[in-house]
């Protein structure tokens, strides 16, 4: 998939991340690592929900946020897609809690999504693709997790809650959104069956193959079909399933640390999966100035990138500041022992 | 209207009755108060029974045909009826009881109470005592019974500035009076400090601020005044009946700290019975939670607002002070099978009238009071008894 | 949070009532979004609950009274230590219940002190 040339883009945004942390020493304390976890993936603590959250609760929160960031009437709102590997329902949908909750007309479509942790990305695509064609007015697109790692698994280090909501439109941008683009390929290289409570994946298989290849294929396809480079952008935010990957995967393209330092999030709120790329792309907005440009790649194991080129229009400095910034919500942080966690996430079987 | 008497009372011992049915309970309570009236099951005219949840506690509805029944009056066919208003099920028993009476339509009645709590888990019954609050705008968003009391007990404290130490009394004294009575759930005295390192329930309130989960029933004997003395040699008057309401959401309320129910009923009661608060001597009041005893004392008129807590501390509550309120134990340390609390309240008044009251008798009571609440206040009634 | 107003006496009601207790058949009802920040009245910890709360325990459950007027309860969703009466709250969307492993999950308002916003 590619776009250039849109038109279309960010009207508004908003985040919202739980206020419990668990540092990742005191899981690898419980599961007696020696080795220094925290510094080896550059993590060090990840956001975990209370016990009356999960994904459609912090939907919710994201989506009221970026609704009165730019005052916002809901009932504008014709379309709802919230991408989550943990949504509450199996059978269900997220969106329609949303749309309830904020206040939206019943006149709208709603759908959940599921692509790993990039079924965020792929639901700003679809929303892009609606408000182009003229068929919605907005469409609120939203990615939030509160992902599972089972208990002493490589995941449980980094697995976090937390989402981001994106409201597109034509008009009014805070952001315009120049080209996507997407490549996806079928790679086992990460999923959760049917059923099951925690996600399998394939160790040392899910970087190479499956991470550094998609990221940098869409990346690169994108920034090849707008004949743009790495110096052409201001600021680039990549998926950050931990603090190495993404500036690995920067440098690798050509990005300066500089580049990616506002939006890389990770080691302080863990991998929040869904959230994730669409957390550091807020992060990033809460620091741009008019007239800069972002970079944006996603990545969903199994596997596909969405890559986003934008530029900031002068319009996010009226409303910036309306709503709560990535770095408030990282600045109230309780933090929990290892057995408050283990309540909060369910992993007491009573 | 015609003036009615209690001519006979009965009670259960209260507790967890482990061998004890809702049915047996009933039969017990029924023939020792029918034995004391020497009223034979033929002349019985009308049943009332109050019930709560018997749907909750034993999956048994339909009580008014089961007691009738198991009381072995089926072959009679007279109306039984169950009552419910919660946990003042059984004072709105003997109201019903007593309207039946004094409008002529009935002349022996049987007003009963019954609940046999103890079935089901601690978990199962708070969740059954909180249907009696407001399910959809309470419960829903987690209130208990504790919580909706204690939410009452710190606006209080911090209202009239009442102390934990003067809730705290409130138990001890009503420990005090039970372990007097041969009936009651708990024979134990215990101390100011006992409740407060007792654990906390819903803070401010510890679990010794808590009236416990309780089998039991007792039953009263109505009749005419003017032919009572045929049944009775000390037929007790009711000199009062009054029923309150009041909305059945704790935050809907005109003022959190006050009971309107158990006002509103009171002023009916006294004016009914031409009586002030200061003609009474023993009261049975409604003390499912220490803070409900202080707002009796104070919403029944006893004393001012506010001064519960003072009242209780000086000993003005106690046997021998100025009115001695739950010579039972009251529903603390008694024991509070729902349903059956207010028919209960009524046996204590009418054995301390006859002068039957024991080791815990009232000097020269005259006048007797009962007050009984459901909920939170949704209900309450009163009733003033005389010998 | 959908409650009404009473065009007549100007009164605001939450949970919605469909009839105005004080004008009642001369009332004329509209319903109200709440803007669900409001005060704490009087509050308690609960630490025995029924047995749909019992996970969440300890939790906090208050009084509390909307800036429109209107008292209702509520969850108060921080530790204990930092209730007080008095205490501006503001909305938060939480779970409110579920009905076991299989059935519903209910979603709806709780409250957060208004000064932990972010």
């Amino acid at each position: 998939m590619r776009g250039d040339h849109l038109g279309v883009g960010i009207v508004s945004y908003g985040v919202y991340i739980p206020r419990y942390r668990i540092k990742v020493d005191e899981i690898a304390r419980v599961w007696g690592e020696v080795e220094d976890v925290a510094r080896s993936l550059n993590v060090y603590e990840k956001a975990v929900p209370d016990l009356d959250e999960d994904t459609a609760t912090i939907a919710v929160e994201a989506a009221r946020n970026a609704i009165s960031r730019a005052d916002l009437d809901p009932r504008r709102i014709g379309a709802i897609y919230t991408g989550s590997e943990s949504h509450p329902y199996a059978v269900k949908p997220t969106g329609t809690i949303v749309g309830e909750a904020i206040g939206c007309s019943h006149s709208h479509t709603v759908a959940d999504m599921e692509f790993a942790c990039k079924a965020g990305t792929a639901a700003i695509q679809a929303c892009l693709g609606l408000v182009r064609s003229g068929m919605i007015d907005l469409g609120l697109a939203i990615g939030a997790d509160v992902s599972q790692g089972a208990p002493g698994d490589a995941l449980e280090y980094t697995a976090a809650a937390g989402g981001a909501a994106y409201v597109v439109g034509s008009k009014d941008l805070i952001a315009e959104i120049e080209g996507t683009y997407s490549f996806t390929t079928d790679t086992p290289d990460f999923w959760r069956r049917e059923g099951m409570p925690y996600p399998e994946h394939g160790g040392r298989f899910t970087g190479e193959p499956a991470y550094f290849k998609h990221v940098t294929s869409a990346a690169k396809g994108l920034m090849e079909i707008l004949g743009r480079g790495p110096e052409d952008y201001d600021y680039a935010v990549f998926h950050q399933p931990n603090g190495k990957f993404p500036v690995r995967v920067a440098a690798k393209l050509g990005f300066k640390k500089e580049q990616i330092a506002p939006g890389l999030v990770v080691p302080l709120i863990g991998n929040t999966y869904s959230g994730s790329t669409l957390i550091g792309l807020a992060a990033t907005l809460d620091q741009a100035k008019p007239g800069e440009s972002i970079f944006v790649t996603s990545f969903g194991s199994g596997a596909g990138s969405d890559a986003f080129s934008i530029r900031v229009t002068e319009r996010i400095d009226d409303i910036r500041d309306r709503a709560p910034s990535v770095r408030d919500y990282i600045a109230i942080a309780e933090y929990i022992d290892y057995a408050r966690y283990a309540k909060h996430k369910g992993k007491l079987r009573l | 209207m015609r003036a009615v008497s209690i001519i006979g009372v009965g009670c259960t011992r209260f507790g967890e009755r482990w061998d004890s049915s809702l049915r047996d309970l009933v039969v017990e309570t029924g023939i020792a108060a029918i034995e004391d009236a020497g009223v034979t099951g033929e002349t019985i005219d009308a049943l009332y029974v109050g019930n709560m949840s018997g749907g909750r506690f034993v999956e048994q509805e339909h009580i008014g045909a089961l007691i009738a029944d198991y009381a072995g009056l089926s072959s009679l066919h007279i109306p039984s009826t169950r009552v419910e208003a919660a946990c003042a099920s059984g004072g709105l028993a003997l109201r019903e009881a007593f309207l039946a009476v004094a409008s002529g339509y009935a002349d022996i009645v049987i007003a009963a109470g019954v609940e046999k709590m103890t079935d089901v888990s601690s978990g199962v019954a708070a969740d059954a005592l909180a249907a009696a609050a407001d399910r959809e705008w309470e419960c829903f968003f987690g209130a208990t019974f504790p919580a909706l009391y204690a939410m009452i007990a710190r606006l209080h404290m911090r209202k009239y500035g009442t102390t934990r130490e003067q809730l705290a009394q409130v138990a001890v004294k009503n420990h005090h009076h039970g372990h007097m009575n041969p009936i009651a759930q708990y024979h134990t005295e215990i101390s100011v400090e006992d409740v407060m390192n007792s654990p906390l329930v819903a803070d401010p309130l510890r679990v010794l601020d808590c009236s416990p989960i309780t089998d039991g029933a007792a039953a009263v004997v109505l009749a005419p005044s003017e032919i009572a003395s045929r049944y009775s040699d000390t037929p007790i008057r009711i000199l009062a009946s009054a029923q309150a309401s009041d909305s059945l959401a704790l935050h809907d309320r005109r003022d959190i700290t006050t009971l309107d129910s158990t006002v509103h009923a009171a002023k009916r009661a006294f004016s009914q019975a031409r009586l002030t608060p200061e003609e009474i001597d023993v009261a049975e009041v409604h003390d499912c939670f220490t803070i409900g005893e202080i707002l009796a004392i104070e919403d029944l008129g006893f004393f001012p607002k506010g001064e519960g807590g003072i009242a209780t501390e000086e000993g003005r509550t106690s046997i021998g002070g100025d009115v001695a309120v739950n010579t039972s134990g009251g529903l603390k340390a008694c024991g509070h099978p729902v349903g059956a609390t207010g028919i209960k309240q009524a046996c204590e008044i009418v054995l301390q009238l006859r002068g039957e009251a024991g080791k815990r008798q009232v000097d020269e009571a005259e006048i007797g009071l009962t007050h009984n609440v459901g909920g939170s206040g949704g209900t309450a009634l009163v009733h003033i008894l005389s010998r | 949070m959908i409650g009404t107003h009473c065009k007549s006496c100007g009164e605001y009601y939450f949970p919605p009532r469909t009839l105005c207790p004080n004008c009642r058949r001369t009332g004329q009802m509209e319903e109200h979004k709440f803007r669900g920040t409001g005060t704490v009245i009087t509050y308690t910890t609960i630490y025995s609950a029924t047995e749909d709360f019992e996970r969440l325990t300890p939790y906090n459950l208050a009084i509390i009274q909307l800036d429109e007027g209107p008292k209702l309860t509520g969850q108060v969703v921080c530790s204990p230590e930092n209730m007080k009466i008095g205490m501006r709250v503001r909305p938060v969307f939480r779970i409110l219940g579920k009905e076991g492993e299989r059935g519903i999950i209910y979603y709806g308002t709780k409250f957060a002190p208004a000064e932990d916003a972010p």
